[in-house]
């Protein structure tokens, strides 16, 4: 607080400090030249004057009884200037407290500084330059008596008003002279940029610290690259060392190597250095002992202690405004922003008042909802490991509680840390909780998915989740879905190509070559369509990966789910063999080297369709099939037979025989799609022909996965890594190589003894591919006759996909990520026996596909979401909030036949 | 879909009266048209010793499904039939009856006008239904047609000859042999087709009765299977029309996942209910928890899956009670437990003491903090055990109040249970029944975990050997004294 005054007369020049955001209040009687002070030291545009608001309520300037509206509309746009950081002076007499407690209510509300500059003039030059106004020609003189009464009455209390910086001029040639001087606030380091090490919470933990500044390259406090260190405080209590960081701290700061923001232990040892009373606990009274035993050696360094955390200021600005550094977080709104409420906020977050089960605050996640540019790093609560959140850090991971001291570099981004040596202190709580999400911070709740939700994601924007689909979605999410930790992705529904307008085509690869044309995408890669069950793979290299990298509890090494997050099998064991399958594969094939991962989330598909959709086979599909099959041979006897007796039943009996073709049709259909699975002595359709090995009888499967495929199609994750955007010839070229290390492992193992019949079933199912050139009439071509031929022999039908897989349009539009086209044969299994009818299908061609194409790709960019998040090591809670969302846009009402 | 009537005759009744019966001509192939297709009737023979009448219906398959999906202009609100696959194109149902009642309806009522004694002459009648769907199997079949004075021959017929495994399906073969007047024939299969079918195509109106009344007087009064034939033909109006939508979004998402919408949606148990019938454990567990609540002096309680609510409902008859709040995943039981306490007539004061709302222990949540008293009877059992560490920081973690009463099945009694094979849980649904060894190590580590002391109590008899059917734990929360002086700020 600075107040500056001079008696009069004595002739220096004033320099007037105003620091850069603040609300200056200029004070003086009516006559004493505030405006004319205002124009000379401020732009126009930051000078709001009483007189200018009269005039705009009342169009008078003069008029006394507009005076309230006019102050109202004054302190509006002062509010509104300094909402967007606009330094803003305001031009009143403002010689009354209650006008001036008004003024410092709204720079409180905007967390900026009040400065008062007083003109504090001789009563005869006031008259004189009054008298000089047309308008005011006819003021009386007792009105500039009572301002220099009330105004002398106000002089030594203002700052007890709150006013942070009070200048007071006296005479007409000091105010002339004076000179305003704009300051940086003391928070304001945009100029610095660093580069920067940013270090967490420390708690006396003096050799850890050591440690960390040695693992960032710190020499004795200098890194030979000039780096600065920046502490986000909690330097001190609980750990064994508080003087020791103390003074390697204190050291940094004082030779430029370092900045330090309080938190609140310091701010508490503060108090306590100034001989306030507080309760030594929470670690004060370890610090207190350390800091008395300090003072047997160096008895001065207290007191440099007491002035080292006096001058900490509560939160920095750094890097051109990219970078904030605070210890307890601080919204946007806060950020460069002085006042005892973000100092407040800066120090200790925002607590809900409530306490939890360990009876400490419950913190209100402000960065939860923080959507601001520059980056928050901060400290406070520990963490078991650091994660972004929304452009927020946390660098709190415990070290005192035995945990890691953790450091961020900038701009680099990049974690560096260091373990606890020991648990120095025993925490009061755990600090993670095993519950799902607990890992990072805080476990799943419920207000992350329920009620209508708006995910906001970065290929689509926001996505809206409506409530009702939420609650169905939470029902199938919670009861049935495997452990959301291993949930870190659900596929999104495809729509099918266009309707065709074919002879005897619904669908016809035609239509999806056009439209991916129409999109500007030349390069598609159509691919085969296996007919099974969607599943999704997380593959851990093992069970030791799957519980460090998710969490992963009773030694599942990953898990296997179908498209609503549903264990594929009821059996874990069975999870775990094709688990351990793909992981062997994996090594065999170097992926894990060469991705740079120990686990792969990968989209595939389960064979025969009938391991998993038995129920519905039986009670459906095969159920039309027996139903048909017995009714057609009486009916068409019967008809014979009245036809015979020359009763004409012409007509009646060829549709008859025609339907009995067809419903037949439908029954060789869905035959196709099942076969038996865990007979040792039975492989899959065509096994024989394609791995040239015989299973004897009495083969022993060595992993119970016989006659079970799986083709995958898609790598989606890695560690660290989206794939989703990996061009799709790469990605098969990737999952080629597995299908490639199975087969030799397998062929070794099968021809391994001749004596003992083993035979180990060929899990990976190759994907037939063809890439199209959209452009290319003769590449179209052949791409309709590949599925021509492809779906003639029995095929479901195929996808197309962007060769690039995610392109937006030239106008910016996401691209469906695929479209399908399912063979003409495969169709009678979703439409019906009979849809090939002539009838049947022209009025099936009336479908809409819309709202099926909306909602894939609303599915698609929250699917791409959520591996962004868990890619970017967001919390749990990121990451199920879009996977969530995919599950509960699958529940909203659309055609199921598409 | 397809039927034979076919009978014998002598030379003073040839079989060919079977023509004058039916009022349709022997020689003459007829088409008529009914609301889903058309129905045709010819003979594939006709002589003074033999002739059969067939009845030939051509569904559109296509104005079915379009026709179901439009609810709102009484289509009927079966999921199955809302798809292109369905077997009604081939397999005797309501559509079948609906078919003879229109076509037949003068031989129905037993009219001739050309020969009017004709139809009161019971004659050598055979009747082949060559794919009747039948719920309830053969043995059903021959339960509902052998008192009427049939001989029944029911063959099932095979799923897949394919894959013999998958067994017989529901549909059989039928074969009725009798004396019968032919109308009787008519009505019995008017009747009883859509009975064995169990899932009628069209919404049941309050006219059915009346229809039903009709065509089953003088055999449906002394049918020993009157219930199931009444509460079947009327297609358990009540259940079909109040579910119907809110079953829709859950059958989706089992659609997406190429499962059946049962598998998903089984919150609610139709058949069953919830209730065990011959020993009112429920009863017992119910007092056991009442008991507990009642000694802890809780008075703001939380029923932690509540499904049908029957402990809210016994928990608001005691006034000590003053809040209950019942909290299921299920959004369909939740309707349910609002229908069973009769929320909507509730006075005022009755209704501000009881909340239901739809919650999911998987997750913490906000909503279950502040109460006295948490109560999960017979929850922990429906979640995979993996997902239970979740629940447990919802509930003693982050709800956390000062009581919670927790039940489950005993898996050492099961061996108890008659009816139960061995190696099966009580309910398909539980993914696991704990030993009371089991149930008390899970709760210790939970009270040690979170501050709680657990006590145990026996529900039902306590057998010496294998103890109780139910196992209850009240846990109580030990208070931590701990404050947080961080909370002192800066002057």
């Amino acid at each position: 607080m600075t107040s500056t005054a001079t008696t009069a007369g004595a002739q220096v020049k004033r320099t007037l400090a105003v620091t850069d955001l603040s609300l200056v209040v200029l004070i003086g009687a009516t006559g004493s030249g505030k405006s004319t002070f205002a124009r000379r030291h401020f732009k126009p545009t930051e000078v709001i004057s009483s007189d200018f608001c009269r005039g705009l309520v009342a169009d008078d300037e003069n008029d006394q009884s507009a005076s309230g509206d006019a102050f109202d509309v004054l302190h509006y746009i002062a509010g509104k200037r300094l909402a967007a950081g606009r330094l803003t002076v305001v031009d009143a007499t403002n010689v009354q407290s209650e006008a001036r407690r008004q003024l410092v209510r709204v720079a409180r509300e905007h967390d900026v500084l009040p400065i008062a500059i007083v003109l504090d003039l001789p009563e005869d030059v006031c008259a004189a330059r009054n008298a000089g106004r047309a308008d005011r020609a006819g003021l009386p003189r007792h009105v500039i008596q009572r301002h220099r009464r009330e105004l002398r009455r106000s002089l030594r209390g203002l700052e007890r008003e709150g006013f942070r910086k009070v200048h007071v001029l006296r005479s007409a040639e000091e105010a002339d002279s004076a000179e305003v001087v704009l300051e940086r606030r003391y928070n304001d380091l945009r100029h610095l940029t660093g580069p920067f090490d940013i270090i967490g919470d420390i708690h006396g933990c003096s050799s850890e610290l050591e440690t960390l500044l040695a693992k960032l390259g710190y020499e004795d406090g200098v890194h030979p690259a000039g780096r600065t260190a920046v502490f986000v405080g909690d330097l001190v209590d609980r750990g064994p060392d508080s003087p020791g960081v103390l003074r390697r701290v204190m050291g940094m700061v004082a030779s430029g190597n370092a900045l330090c923001v309080p938190g609140n232990h310091e701010n508490k040892l503060g108090r306590w250095l100034h001989g306030k009373k507080v309760q030594h606990t929470h670690g004060l009274a370890e610090t207190i002992e350390q800091l008395e035993r300090a003072d047997a050696e160096d008895p001065a360094f207290r007191e440099r202690v007491r002035e080292f955390v006096d001058g900490l200021v509560s939160h920095y600005v750094l890097d051109e405004g990219k970078l904030v550094v605070c210890h307890a977080g601080l919204p946007e709104k806060y950020h460069g922003r002085t006042s005892g409420r973000v100092r407040s906020h800066a120090l200790y977050g925002d607590t809900t008042g409530e306490t939890d089960e360990f009876g400490l605050p419950v913190r209100y996640p402000w960065a939860e909802d923080y959507r601001g540019r520059a980056a928050v790093v901060y400290g406070h609560t520990p963490n078991p490991s650091a994660t972004w959140l929304n452009n927020t850090i946390c660098l709190d991971t415990g070290a005192v509680f035995g945990g890691k001291m953790t450091a961020l570099r900038w701009p680099e981004r990049e974690l560096v840390d260091v373990p606890a040596e020991r648990v120095w202190y025993e925490p009061a709580r755990p600090l993670a909780s095993d519950a799902p999400g607990g890992e990072d911070g805080r476990p799943l709740d419920l207000a992350d998915v329920t009620g209508r939700r708006v995910v906001e994601t970065r290929h689509m924007g926001r996505v809206a989740v409506k409530e009702e689909n939420a609650a169905a979605a939470l029902e199938v999410m919670s009861r049935f879905a495997v452990d959301p930790r291993l949930l870190p992705y659900l596929p999104p529904t495809m729509a099918p190509c266009a309707t065709s307008q074919e002879e005897g085509y619904l669908e016809h690869p035609a239509e999806a070559f056009a439209a991916y044309r129409a999109d500007g995408v030349r390069q598609v890669v159509c691919e085969e369509k296996h007919m099974g069950s969607r599943a999704v793979a997380l593959v851990c290299r093992d069970a030791d990966v799957a519980r460090e990298r998710f969490g992963a509890t009773g030694g599942v090494s990953g898990a296997l789910y179908t498209r609503t997050g549903r264990p594929f099998f009821d059996d874990p064991e069975m999870t775990e063999r094709v688990l351990r399958r793909l992981s062997t594969t994996a090594r065999s094939a170097g992926l894990w080297e060469e991705l740079e991962t120990d686990w792969l989330l990968l989209d595939a598909e389960l064979m025969p369709w009938s391991l998993k959709a038995q129920g519905l086979l039986r009670h459906q599909y095969a159920a039309v099939g027996a139903a048909s099959g017995a009714v057609f041979p009486p009916a068409l006897a019967a008809l014979e037979s009245a036809a015979e007796r020359g009763v004409d039943v012409s007509g009646l009996l060829d549709r008859q025989r025609e339907r009995a073709a067809d419903a037949a049709a439908f029954t060789e259909a869905y035959r196709r799609y099942c076969w038996t699975t865990g007979d040792s002595a039975q492989g899959w359709p065509g096994e024989q022909e394609e791995t040239q090995s015989l299973r004897r009888v009495g083969s022993k499967g060595t992993d119970g996965l016989d006659g079970i495929r799986m083709a995958p199609f898609q790598i989606l994750a890695v560690q660290g890594r989206s794939l989703a955007a990996l061009p799709h010839d790469q990605q098969l070229a990737l999952i080629d190589r597995m299908i490639e290390a199975e087969m030799h492992g397998t062929e070794a193992n099968n021809g391994l003894c001749a004596y003992i019949p083993v035979h180990m079933n060929r899990l990976l199912a190759p994907t037939r591919r063809l890439v199209v050139d959209t452009e290319d009439e003769a590449s179209v071509a052949a791409g309709v006759r590949w599925w021509l031929d492809l779906t003639g022999a029995g095929g479901e039908g195929m996808v197309v996909k962007p060769l690039q897989a995610l392109v937006r349009t030239g106008g910016g539009r996401l691209v469906q990520p695929g479209v399908k086209c399912r063979g003409r044969e495969y169709l009678r299994i979703i439409y019906g026996p009979e849809y090939t009818r002539p009838d049947n299908l022209s009025r099936l061609r009336a479908r809409h596909l819309g709202h099926k194409r909306s909602l894939a790709l609303r599915e698609y960019a929250l699917g791409l979401e959520a591996l962004d998040r868990l890619a970017e090591g967001e919390p749990l809670w990121r990451v199920h909030e879009a996977v969530f969302g995919v599950l509960a846009l699958e529940s909203e009402p659309v055609d199921p036949r598409l | 879909m397809f039927l034979t009537i076919s009978t014998t005759g002598t030379a003073g009744s040839p079989a060919t009266d079977l023509g004058f019966l039916l009022h349709k001509h022997p020689d003459k192939a007829q088409r008529f048209s009914t609301s889903h297709g058309t129905a045709h009737v010819l003979y594939p023979e006709a002589g003074a010793e033999r002739c059969t009448a067939a009845l030939l219906l051509e569904i559109d398959p296509v104005a079915l499904v379009r026709k179901a999906k439009d609810r709102s202009r009484g289509g009927a609100p079966d999921s199955a039939l809302a798809q292109y696959v369905n077997d009604r194109p081939y397999a005797a149902s309501s559509l079948l009856a609906v078919a003879i009642g229109g076509v037949f309806s003068t031989a129905l009522k037993g009219r001739c006008d050309a020969r009017p004694e004709l139809p009161g002459i019971a004659r050598p009648l055979r009747v082949e239904v060559p794919v009747l769907p039948a719920r309830g199997g053969a043995a059903l079949v021959e339960r509902l047609f052998a008192p009427l004075g049939w001989t029944v021959t029911a063959e099932p017929v095979v799923l897949d000859e394919k894959f013999p495994q998958w067994g017989d399906s529901r549909y059989v073969r039928l074969v009725l042999e009798g004396e019968q007047r032919l109308a009787d024939a008519l009505r019995h299969l008017y009747v009883l087709l859509p009975v064995l079918d169990d899932s009628k195509h069209y919404w049941v109106a309050p006219d059915e009765v009346e229809k039903l009344l009709r065509a089953g007087e003088g055999w449906l009064e002394d049918h020993p299977e009157q219930r199931l034939i009444t509460g079947r033909y009327l297609g358990r109006r009540w259940s079909l029309t109040r579910d119907a939508l809110e079953r829709l979004a859950l059958a989706r998402l089992a659609e997406a996942d190429d499962t059946e919408a049962e598998a998903l949606d089984n919150a609610v148990d139709e058949e069953t209910d919830t209730e065990e019938r011959p020993v009112p454990l429920a009863v017992q567990r119910r007092a056991a928890i009442l008991d507990a609540l009642r000694a802890a002096g809780a008075a703001r309680v939380l029923d932690l899956g509540c499904g049908q609510g029957q402990l809210v409902g016994e928990l608001l008859k005691d006034p000590r009670f003053t809040e209950v709040a019942g909290v299921d995943v299920s959004t369909r039981a939740l309707k349910e437990a609002a229908r069973r306490l009769r929320l909507d007539r509730m006075t005022e004061r009755q209704a501000a003491r009881v909340t239901l709302f739809q919650g999911s222990l998987a997750y913490t949540d906000r909503r279950l903090a502040g109460y006295d008293a948490a109560v999960l009877s017979e929850v922990i059992e429906h979640l995979d055990l993996p997902r239970l560490p979740a629940l447990e920081h919802a509930v003693f973690g982050a709800a956390r109040p000062a009581t919670v009463v927790v039940t489950t099945p005993n898996a050492e009694y099961n061996v108890r249970w008659e009816t139960l094979p061995a190696g099966h849980v009580r309910h398909a649904d539980h993914r696991f029944e704990w030993t009371r060894e089991e149930f008390r190590t899970w709760a210790a580590e939970v009270a040690e975990r979170y501050g709680y002391e657990v006590v145990f109590a026996p529900v039902g008899p306590d057998d010496p050997e294998v103890g109780p059917p139910t196992q209850l734990g009240v846990f109580t929360r030990t208070e931590r004294t701990e404050k947080e002086p961080e909370q002192e700020k800066a002057a």
